[in-house]
């Protein structure tokens, strides 16, 4: 299918943003590949059983034109470092020939909804400094820069008597 | 960090016309609405024009009018216009930038710099428009339409 007809197809049929289901993974694991380069099809399986079915937990996608071409997920931390419990958006992803139709915001819409809606006054995310699209992505959210600076290190450690 | 006089300008000044594209401002309109000077600002719309980010608009309703692209164009890329180098500008120099601890200064102040860039770069014009709604309106003031 052209480009094209996939856009009218999509446009007629608008995306559903709904929890995901085991026979989505697939398809996630295939938008990740297509975005990562990495294909990981056991890690999708793994974060399928780990956030799709727990409280507190979302794993969510966007389906359109009977397919999916997005998917998000997060979850509720508490205590880290002191921090009240907040959201965590840990990957975001929408098929490449998909994008700039607004199922990123959606996507995002829905999963900070529901951690309102689930006593969550905070959300967060991490990225690779580099990122530009992703940091782009989520600057046009609403999110900036907050309270948390993330360190690291090596831990292949210089010789002792080096430190 | 603190950007040169004519990098602010610019980014007050595009930022101003990116507002709504379908507006034309002249220059004395965006000096008067920052406070700023209208000689040097008619240098740096000259700038931004030759960069194709704003159009002059000719005629007694003349002025300038947004013709970027907001959604693509950062932060970064408009001081990158004015040649303000956000990385590199605050490394030690030499010979103390080839010593020990000037290079573990250095790698410091490149960590700071390298946070900035990333950060001027994820925020598009468009963005930074749209984040006037998430904020508490400071000015009330705005530039009288031609």
């Amino acid at each position: 299918m052209s480009e094209t007809a996939q856009n009218q197809s999509v446009s007629l049929s608008p995306p559903v943003i709904r929890e995901a289901r085991a026979l989505d993974m697939d398809a996630v694991a295939a938008i990740d590949a297509a975005i990562t380069t990495h294909p990981k099809p056991e890690y999708w399986q793994r974060a399928f059983r780990r956030y799709a079915t727990r409280q507190g937990r979302y794993f969510l996608v966007a389906e359109s034109g009977g397919a999916v071409r997005g998917f998000i997920l997060g979850e509720e931390r508490a205590w880290e470092f002191g921090s009240p419990p907040c959201g965590w958006i840990f990957a975001i992803g929408v098929d490449p020939s998909h994008r700039e139709g607004g199922l990123g915001s959606r996507l995002f819409d829905a999963i900070t909804t529901r951690m309102r809606a689930a006593g969550m006054s905070t959300v967060r995310t991490m990225l690779a400094r580099d990122d530009a699209l992703n940091m782009a992505f989520f600057r046009s959210q609403g999110m900036r820069g907050g309270s948390f600076i993330e360190l690291e290190m090596p831990l292949a450690l210089p010789e002792a008597g080096a430190r | 960090m603190k950007l040169q006089k004519a990098t602010q300008f610019a980014l007050l000044a595009v930022l101003e016309l990116a507002r709504d594209p379908s507006r034309q401002l002249s220059v004395s309109d965006i000096a008067e609405k920052y406070g700023i000077s209208a000689n040097h600002l008619a240098k740096v719309l000259r700038d931004l024009g030759r960069a194709r980010l704003v159009e002059a608009v000719r005629g007694a309703r003349g002025g300038y009018r947004f013709s970027g692209n907001a959604k693509r164009t950062s932060l970064y890329d408009v001081i990158e216009l004015f040649g303000d180098s956000v990385r590199g500008e605050a490394d030690i120099p030499a010979p103390a930038g080839e010593t020990d601890m000037g290079r573990a200064l250095g790698q410091v102040l490149a960590e700071v710099d390298e946070i900035a860039v990333a950060t001027l770069k994820s925020i598009s014009l468009a963005t930074l428009l749209k984040s006037l709604a998430w904020q508490p309106r400071a000015s009330t003031r705005e530039p009288t339409s031609p």
